[in-house]
């Protein structure tokens, strides 16, 4: 780090201050960088993944501006808060932006996360808009969830974010289950169920894993380990705290979750790992500088010179911003200019939410039922052709892949392998028989 | 024991025995016209598919009125096709199977319901035919493997959840209360649950106190889900179809002693209203609800009491949670008064519930309170003595009715 800080010293005083101003941040290139992460990653029945990570500039620059908005969102919802819009239950996730932000980059929104109660940056790395946030926060109309959910239920279905979960633990059986529909429909994606440190020692959650793996289901638990249950220090709660090795028979990696870099290339080896051998536990070391929420102060039970210690030592913004400045890929200022921008968004977004309307009082009981009760057949006769078409569809397109890309491999010695592995791609081990 | 409860109550009653006194100054309607009607009566409880068919004569394929609307149309004779004759549990499993057949989102997990066939059987065979993935057998994980199948559904899955039986259920109250009925509420209807959960429960055969519990009673303050419980084949059969094709998620309720029912049910497909309940019997002077299991003490009352002269209207509620208050309401404004049968424990059943629905709803039409007769709250021994004394009887039945329309 300190390597890092001398480089860029040394880099702002050789280049002359014009070329500087020229260079915008929308014109940011997508050439590769390579760039080691902080610290090694730490597997368990698994060998990690190599520390150099492969970014680009416009990549970096996007990590900065989507942490910086997260940053702001939180620090604002903190305000509203305390001036009493917001009420209820509002868990902060600030400290921990590298971890969503991270994760979003090695994935796509076929891929789902499912989350607890601290969830309001996910939603928006997610796809998620700051009003929608807002608004769903202060429990108004335009609210993600049309202001019937609050902070802990937000929720995007285009996205990929199935939320958003106030019961601790329960929704690690749930994202069990997006896997299992994603094996299902054999639709080549993953699902990233979250947790904290506290929900590790949830029974439900090993009996997912459980499943998960009995099943080869493509599922991911991150464990988000900011240290804290609440109250409750992690080894005041844990006997092994190691939680990237509490899976056993499942593999586990150990990353450094302030490193949205290391983050982005963990959920990438879990993601291919997941799609062809099952489930991999992920363990994010990271950090929350709010307590556990708004009405935990959050000192009681750690000292301000840790909460201090780790901003400054690890905060992920501050490393994105470091690695910019050392490669020259944005001014002091341009950075600045970014966060301006980004509290002005935010500011923005809160002024419109706040026009926002209560919900009506019809939508007391609007929701509790899909339209209405009982036996209106959703599912008619097209729906159903259309279902078995789109399957149909789907295996007829991996069918052509493979022989093409069959045809196009190589012919080794092994003929006999080969034809194995043909064997083995096809329907003799997928229990799914058509 | 059950079939023969069923024979018992299927059987017609010569005209001749039926006793009334007229002194019975409660009572309405003048002789002539209650003979006239109980002999009605009797007749359409004879054949029981008769009065249910209704709805396959005229062409609505997919939904079907169960409930007797008029007395003269009880008259028609055979349906049009002689049906097939199955177990309640085979009505269930090709409810389930058609279900399956006609849309490849449909799934069943649970605890041995693949290799095993299903602990009564009811998935017998279905795993030969569709595979390990799409009818799963789970570990023993309640909790997890239910949340697992509220999620599938969350992204359009349509899974059906076996509770071995109904009592390990409460292993996954979490996930039925706050994932599977709320979430469509608090995403704001973004996520729609169509999820089956269904397993026997009730009180069997000295199953002990912990195999024996009626979780209906627990689970109807859930918003957000809908309660069924079936009770012969021919419904069992339909609302295992209706309840897999609704959006909301359904809890089906079996009853462990009722699984071996015999009937005669329709070749051609038919769907019942999840929100209907069943006119088991008309009748004038008594309205008795009941569901489930508890129909066949009823029907089996329902014999001494019309040998003793009494009409009585017995409906089987058929949904638990919403309740159908349309027919229940016209029973209630025509006998006025109210028995309810059920084998939930006194406190905090869905007799009480029921209870409390009515005396809102319909008290002007009431000509004496309510009885509700509910299983004792106590934990099911296991003495077989004192196992039949915890639930309601016949003989209490009769009592009831006798004493309400004294």
């Amino acid at each position: 780090m300190a390597q890092l800080i001398r480089r860029a010293a040394a880099l702002n005083k050789s280049l002359p201050a014009a070329s500087f101003a020229a260079r915008g941040l929308a014109t940011a290139s997508t050439s590769p960088i390579t760039v080691e992460t902080s610290l090694p990653f730490t597997g368990h029945n698994i060998d990690p993944p190599s520390r150099s990570v492969e970014t680009s500039p416009q990549e970096l620059l996007t990590f900065f501006r989507d942490m910086a908005l997260m940053r702001r969102m939180e620090i604002a919802a903190d305000s509203l808060y305390k001036a009493k819009l917001i009420r209820g239950f509002c868990h902060l996730y600030d400290g921990q932006e590298a971890v969503c932000v991270g994760m979003e980059a090695a994935i796509n929104r076929k891929d789902c996360i499912i989350t607890a109660y601290r969830d309001h940056c996910i939603f928006l790395g997610r796809g998620g808009t700051l009003l929608e946030a807002f608004a769903e926060l202060m429990g108004r109309k335009d609210g993600c969830s049309k202001g019937k959910g609050g902070s802990m239920h937000f929720y995007k279905k285009e996205g990929g974010f199935y939320g958003g979960h106030g019961i601790v633990g329960a929704q690690v059986p749930l994202g069990c289950g997006l896997a299992f529909a994603q094996k299902y429909s054999k639709d080549e994606s993953v699902t990233f169920a979250m947790y904290g440190d506290g929900a590790a020692n949830q029974g439900q959650l090993f009996e997912a894993l459980n499943m998960a793996a009995l099943w080869d289901l493509p599922a991911i638990l991150v464990c988000e380990n900011n240290h804290y249950g609440m109250g409750t220090a992690e080894w005041r709660a844990a006997k092994s705290p190691a939680y990237y090795k509490r899976g056993d028979y499942v593999p586990g990696l150990k990353v450094d979750g302030m490193d949205a870099l290391a983050v982005k290339q963990a959920c990438k080896f879990a993601k291919e790992h997941a799609l062809k051998n099952g489930p991999i536990i992920l363990e994010m070391d990271t950090y929350r500088y709010h307590g556990h929420s708004m009405s935990d102060p959050g000192s009681t039970y750690r000292t301000r010179d840790e909460i201090s210690g780790v901003r400054q030592e690890r905060d992920p913004i501050e490393r994105i911003r470091k690695l910019v400045l050392a490669h020259d890929l944005a001014t002091e200022k341009e950075l600045k200019d970014t966060e301006k921008e980004v509290r002005k968004e935010v500011d923005e977004a809160i002024a419109q939410a706040k026009e926002s309307p209560m919900p009506d009082p019809s939508e007391l009981f609007s929701n509790v039922y899909a339209k209405g009760l009982g036996t209106e057949h959703k599912t008619g006769t097209l729906q159903i052709t259309y279902n078995y078409l789109l399957l149909a569809l789907k295996d007829l397109v991996a069918f052509f892949l493979v022989v093409f890309i069959r045809s196009r491999q190589k012919r080794s010695e092994n003929c006999t392998s080969m034809s194995e592995n043909i064997n083995n791609d096809s329907t003799c081990q997928d229990p799914f028989v058509d | 024991m059950a079939a023969a409860i069923l024979h018992g109550v299927g059987a017609t009653t010569p005209l001749s025995s039926v006793k009334y006194n007229n002194s019975r100054r409660s009572l309405p309607g003048s002789g002539i016209t209650e003979r006239k009607r109980a002999s009605f009566v009797i007749q359409c409880y004879g054949s029981l598919s008769s009065g249910l068919n209704i709805g396959i004569n005229r062409a609505v394929k997919l939904s079907t009125n169960a409930v007797a609307t008029k007395q003269d149309s009880v008259t028609a004779s055979t349906p049009s096709k002689p049906g097939h004759e199955l177990l309640l549990f085979e009505a269930l499993r090709e409810g389930l199977e058609e279900e399956m057949e006609r849309d490849p989102w449909v799934c069943v997990m649970g605890e041995d319901v693949g290799h095993y066939g299903g602990s009564y059987k009811v998935t017998k065979g279905l795993a030969d035919k569709y595979g390990d993935l799409r009818v799963l057998d789970t570990p023993i994980a309640e909790n997890s493997f239910t949340g697992m199948g509220i999620g599938a559904a969350m992204t359009g899955l349509r899974p059906i959840v076996e509770g071995m039986n109904m009592g390990f259920l409460l292993l996954a109250f979490n996930q039925i209360s706050n994932n599977c009925g709320m979430l469509h509420y608090t995403s704001g209807g973004q996520f729609k649950i169509p999820i089956v959960i269904r397993g026997p429960g009730g009180v069997g055969r000295q199953l002990g106190a912990e195999h024996s519990q009626r979780l209906e009673s627990y689970f109807q303050s859930i918003p957000g889900i809908q309660m069924v419980a079936c009770s012969t084949p021919y419904n069992a059969k339909g609302l295992m179809k209706a309840a897999i094709r609704s959006d909301n998620p359904v809890i089906l309720f079996e009853h462990v002693l009722l699984y071996n029912l015999k009937e005669r049910i329709p070749d051609e497909e038919y769907v019942l209203s999840l929100e209907e309940s069943e006119m088991v019997r008309t009748g004038d002077h008594v309205t008795i609800l009941t569901y489930s299991r508890m129909r066949y003490h009823v029907m089996q009352a329902a014999k001494t009491l019309v040998n003793k002269g009494y009409d009585p209207e017995v409906i089987d509620i058929r949904s638990l949670k919403p309740f159908d208050l349309h027919t229940i309401g016209n029973s209630v404004k025509k006998t006025h008064r109210v028995v309810i049968v059920e084998e939930c424990m006194r406190t905090g059943g869905i007799g009480a519930s029921l209870t409390a629905s009515i005396n809102e709803h319909f008290h002007d039409y009431l000509d004496a309170p309510i009885v509700c007769l509910s299983s004792q709250d106590v934990p099911t021994p296991y003495a077989g003595t004192l196992e039949d004394w915890t639930v309601v009887q016949p003989a209490q039945i009769v009592a009831a009715v006798e004493q309400l329309c004294r």
